[in-house]
This record gives C-alpha cells, structure tokens and sequence, in this order.
C-alpha cells in the first residue's frame, strides 16, 4: 500500500477537543477501510499567510498514513464535503517519515518572533 | 549592487556556489519546512531564480513544486505586499495619505514604484551579460 500524507485546515471557531474528534473521524475511516494510521499531529491554531474565506487562523492537522488509495478518496471526499474543513492537501510519499515534521520543530520559534 | 565591480576584480575566476540540495549531505526539500523555503523566495514572495540561489536545475523545479504547496495551504504567501514585509514605512506612508487624500491609492503608488525600481535593477544586470554571472554569485556569498 502507498504512503499518504493529509494535512488539512480545520476553522478556528473549533474547539480543540472537536478538533481531535474530527481527526479521529478520518482515521477511523482509513482504518476501516484497510489502511494504518502512521503518524498524526496537531499544528495547533497557526496563522494563514493570507486570508481564507475571510478567515486568518485555522487549525492544522498532519495525518501520514499506510492506506489504499480507495480509503484516501473516501477521506478526502469526506473532507469536501465537511464544512468545518477549510483546505486539504494530500501527498504520496516515498517512505515514511521520521520524527516529527518540519514545521513542529521551528513552531515555536516563529511564533516568538511574531509576539 | 554598487560593489559588484569591486569583488569582481578582486576575484576574477567565477567561484561556482554549489547547490544546497544536491549532493550525499544535500538538505531534503519538505514543503513542510517553511523555514528553508522562506530563504527562496523574494520578499514580495516569488521564488527566487536559480541563476541567485546556485539551485541545481532539477532541485529547482521540486522546491518550486515545494513552495507552491506552501502556498496552497497558506504557510507561504502568494504574494507580499509592501505593507506587510515593511511595517515601519507603512506608518509614515498613513501620516502622509491624510494630506495627499486617498490612502489606498498612495498605497498602490508607492508599491508600483518600488517594484518598478527593482525590475529596473534586474534589467541592468542582465545588460552587461559576462559579468552577471560574477555578479550574482557575489550576492549569494552575502
């Protein structure tokens, strides 16, 4: 089975707690359907670098996973449909990956240089 | 820019920057990593040409793939406009604009003359062709 990566943008007015709930949703989904959850982690609230539907925060969620291709399309159509889902992006990787991504690492120094 | 001329005589062979990704201990391209990626682009936000960055021709096109990414999930700007990556002129520009009337169009002003001015650059260095790439080596040693 092919490696997926799926980040998607959840709006700001969600709770934490809903936004676990959603994650959960997805995963459940790729699990049913035959897949192995690899890896998730929470963005936490970031700030857009320009405004989507007139919003400038949101909720970044990282799901790698070990899925057939079928589950990834029932979850990102899931995810179209949603509408507390802003943006999704989904990427074939060649290999797994390790640690946590990029972006986790630097998160905290970006965001004491924006304080 | 000015002392281009000046570091051109001093080393007169071309020093060929090599790529950052290339290479057994080249640097992966994620387009998680908007750190990494943010060093390629120009502070308007366009992706910087490889000609400045010395990014080999194949590493090129995958960090372009990369930031436009980026882009599409809001960590990258498309664009940046003049106020954003300036916030300290931005303020002198609103004390003026009450005189001068209209804020928005000072704004659209100022900002088509300083791209202007950069393009300008630009152009001149493409001119005088032998020593651009010299030139442009100069400004990634920097």
């Amino acid at each position: 089975m092919p490696i997926y990566e799926t980040v998607f943008i959840t709006r700001q007015d969600l709770g934490v707690a809903q936004v676990e709930q959603l994650t959960k949703d997805y995963s459940k989904i790729i699990t049913d359907m035959g897949g192995k959850i690899l890896k998730t982690e929470q963005w936490g609230l970031r700030n857009f670098a320009y405004r989507i539907n007139k919003a400038r925060k949101g909720y970044y969620t990282l799901i790698e996973m070990d899925a057939p291709a079928p589950a990834l399309l029932e979850m990102e159509r899931l995810m179209r449909n949603s509408e507390d889902v802003v943006r999704y992006l989904s990427i074939k990787l060649e290999a797994a990956t390790e640690g946590q991504s990029a972006i986790l690492n630097k998160n905290t120094q970006t965001e004491d240089e924006a304080a | 820019m000015s002392d281009a001329p000046q570091q051109q005589k001093k080393t007169f062979f071309k020093r060929r920057k090599s790529c950052p990704f290339s290479g057994e201990n080249g640097q992966s391209i994620d387009w998680k990593d908007i750190r990494m990626l943010g060093r390629y682009i120009s502070e308007r936000g366009k992706i910087s040409p490889s000609r400045i960055t010395a990014v080999s021709q194949k590493k090129q096109r995958e960090l372009a793939v990369a930031i436009k990414r980026a882009r599409y999930m809001a960590l990258m700007p498309y664009v940046r406009t003049e106020m954003e990556y300036a916030p300290r002129s931005s303020e002198g520009r609103n004390f003026e604009g009450k005189s001068y009337g209209s804020r928005e169009g000072r704004d659209y002003n100022n900002r088509e003359g300083r791209e202007g001015g950069r393009e300008g650059g630009r152009e001149g260095g493409y001119r005088d062709r032998p020593s651009h790439v010299a030139n442009s080596n100069a400004n990634a040693d920097q």
